[in-house]
């Protein structure tokens, strides 16, 4: 919604970190309310989180018929458009056909899943990191940011603070 | 078993993001030697420019020299840095985390370094647009797709684009360490590098599936792409090249050659940027294994290529095997080659006090590089210098000086993008080490306490 707002909780540790989840969950917020930042991979499911299911390999197959498309008309079309026979070999060579289109192939579907993966982890941010973030998670600690309506911000408030969380950044108005 | 040091994040940072945020008298002295080698080679290439092919040893028969086989050597060497990454990722296989970035860079900064040898070789490198975009729209005119010289390109531009793009979506994270850890301008571009990046579980989640998926796709490409320069010589029908091993033999021999650099250049980070911390004894333990397993293989291919001319029988072909053999200078190359490569190496990998001692395996896999380059000269140039009915000219391929230069500005030229991209991003992903602490836990098992991996739990983390 446009009038919700961030504030985040920082935390100085793993253990402090999934109280607060828990006690966000007390409070009444839901998995979609709050997110988890950290400076490094943890377990999945470290702070009582579930990730959804994400479409990466979807990108990777699309990408895959897409360079294979362009790739058989790249050299189907190229080689009809100057029909010359060459060792009485038929114009279009299936075999050398191939080996473009497998790196075509291969090429498109690295491209799309990069994509993927910055379109599914929901980058770039204009915003940059911001408007709430505390530089201090890439050195270790961890960032509980919970999005939701003005009226909700103090129970969010109270619940990192009873957690144990060192600091509270709120979103400017 | 070696200790294993347990780190903090902030140590991390400090021990791995030093080289970006200072510039010590280490880094600036390991600039030294490539600078010079480098210097060498842009010299040799300006007067090969100003005065024409003619003051390279190329000549009839052989117009492939060393260039050609420079060219062949750096992509071989590009291909360990992915195959070894993305099978180390798709294995999941724990000691992965310091080696991955440092080898996909060696990849794109040799293929780089590679694709300049055509170039230079064919000794007008202004009409390179020329060359390189043949596309002639106005009269029909188009490259022919049966060329190998087609395939060869479209390979590496897919080889090449594939490892950028690998190392570009691994980096997002360090660049925002970096970003956080910054301010002014560098601030500024680390931060609009990092994309946004804020370390969710979904981001670190795709980072983890990306690295996976990257993998199975790239290294079909990497099989291919040396398969395909093979070809380049294969599908010619100059004896000796025109075998059906070569694709193998070459993927296998590229392999050989781009391990040991990757363990050159492992010793060489360790000792440059201090990363004791990272780069562990187990690790050269673990690639000298890789090694032995690879340099057996390797053996049995350059025996099969003999096999293969000896079992056709062919007049010519034994002809370029003779002379690999018993002429000079080629058999002196043959007898170094194989010592260098597979005879005083392997024996002295399968001692596993070798293999832990890291100064010894540093100058072992310099052996096996030295061995790989004079396979690749033992592979191409003999059998170009091929004696038929219509060769007016028998002369030998004799390399000049503005050929060895370049040859060793080559060297210089990897290791100097190397130690510059270390200026840019630390060569060990901060994020994987951090990770690999704290996946790491000890387990005791009766009286003795092991390294133990967690990597996920199977329970549902439902709300």
């Amino acid at each position: 919604m446009a009038d919700n707002k961030d504030i985040m909780g920082v935390f100085a540790d793993t253990d402090t970190a999934a109280e607060g989840a828990r006690q966000l969950k007390s409070a009444g917020f839901v998995q979609d309310d709050y997110d988890v930042l950290t400076g490094n991979p943890y377990p999945e499911g470290a702070f009582g989180e579930h990730v959804k299911p994400n479409r990466l390999f979807v990108f990777a197959l699309a990408g895959g018929f897409v360079g294979f498309a362009i790739a058989f008309l790249f050299t189907a079309a190229t080689q009809t458009a100057f029909p010359l026979v060459t060792g009485g070999k038929p114009i279009l060579a299936i075999p050398a056909m191939m080996i473009i289109m497998y790196e075509m192939t291969l090429l498109f579907a690295m491209i799309f899943t990069v994509t993927g993966v910055i379109f599914e982890s929901r980058l770039p941010r204009p915003s940059g990191a911001g408007p709430v973030y505390d530089t201090r998670i890439t050195l270790g600690y961890i960032g509980l940011i919970v999005t939701t309506s003005e009226d909700r911000l103090e129970k969010a408030e109270e619940a990192l603070k009873a957690a144990g969380a060192e600091d509270i950044v709120r979103e400017s108005s | 078993m070696q200790d294993r040091p347990t780190l903090t994040p902030t140590q991390i940072n400090d021990e791995l993001l030093w080289p970006v945020f200072s510039f010590r008298k280490r880094h600036a002295v390991a600039f030294i030697p490539p600078m010079i080698l480098l210097m060498g080679g842009v010299a040799a290439v300006t007067i090969l420019i100003y005065q024409g092919l003619w003051v390279t040893g190329l000549q009839r028969p052989a117009f492939w020299g060393f260039f050609i086989v420079n060219f062949v050597f750096w992509i071989g060497v590009s291909h360990a840095g992915t195959m070894i990454s993305a099978i180390l990722r798709l294995t999941q296989a724990e000691w992965k985390r310091p080696i991955t970035r440092a080898a996909e860079v060696m990849t794109i900064f040799s293929l780089v370094t590679s694709l300049l040898h055509p170039v230079i070789h064919a000794g007008r490198p202004w009409r390179i647009i020329y060359w390189l975009l043949p596309y002639d729209f106005s009269r029909g005119i188009w490259p022919d797709v049966r060329s190998p010289l087609v395939w060869d390109p479209i390979a590496i531009t897919t080889y090449l684009t594939g490892s950028i793009l690998f190392v570009f979506t691994a980096l997002i994270p360090d660049f925002a360490l970096i970003r956080d850890q910054s301010t002014g301008l560098r601030k500024k571009i680390y931060g609009r590098l990092a994309l946004g990046w804020r370390g969710t579980p979904r981001q670190w989640k795709l980072q983890g599936i990306f690295g996976l998926l990257m993998s199975a796709l790239i290294l079909p490409v990497f099989v291919s792409v040396h398969s395909i320069v093979s070809w380049d010589f294969a599908v010619s029908v100059v004896p000796a090249w025109h075998v059906t091993v070569y694709a193998p033999y070459f993927v296998i021999g590229a392999v050989h050659s781009g391990v040991s650099m990757v363990l050159t250049l492992m010793a060489l980070m360790r000792w440059i940027f201090k990363l004791e911390n990272y780069i562990w004894e187990d690790h050269f333990d673990a690639v000298g294994r890789l090694l032995i397993v690879i340099a057996t293989l390797w053996l049995f291919f350059f025996f099969l290529d003999f096999a293969f001319s000896f079992y056709t029988r062919e007049e010519q072909e034994l002809a370029v095997m003779e002379r690999r053999l018993f002429e000079w200078p080629f058999n002196a190359i043959t007898v170094i080659m194989v010592f260098t490569s597979y005879v005083i190496p392997i024996p002295l990998w399968l001692s596993r006090r070798v293999r832990r001692n890291i100064p010894l395996m540093f100058w072992t896999s310099i052996l096996v590089n030295i061995g790989m380059w004079l396979e690749r000269y033992f592979l191409i140039i003999p059998a170009i210098e091929r004696k038929n009915e219509l060769t007016f000219l028998w002369s030998n391929y004799v390399p000049s000086l503005i050929e060895s230069l370049v040859v060793l500005a080559s060297f210089g030229m990897v290791g100097f993008l190397l130690l510059l991209f270390a200026k840019v991003v630390p060569l060990v992903p901060a994020w994987e080490a951090k990770e690999g602490v704290i996946f790491r836990e000890d387990v005791q098992f009766g009286e003795v306490t092991l390294p133990g991996i967690i990597k996920e739990t199977e329970e549902e983390n439902v709300w």
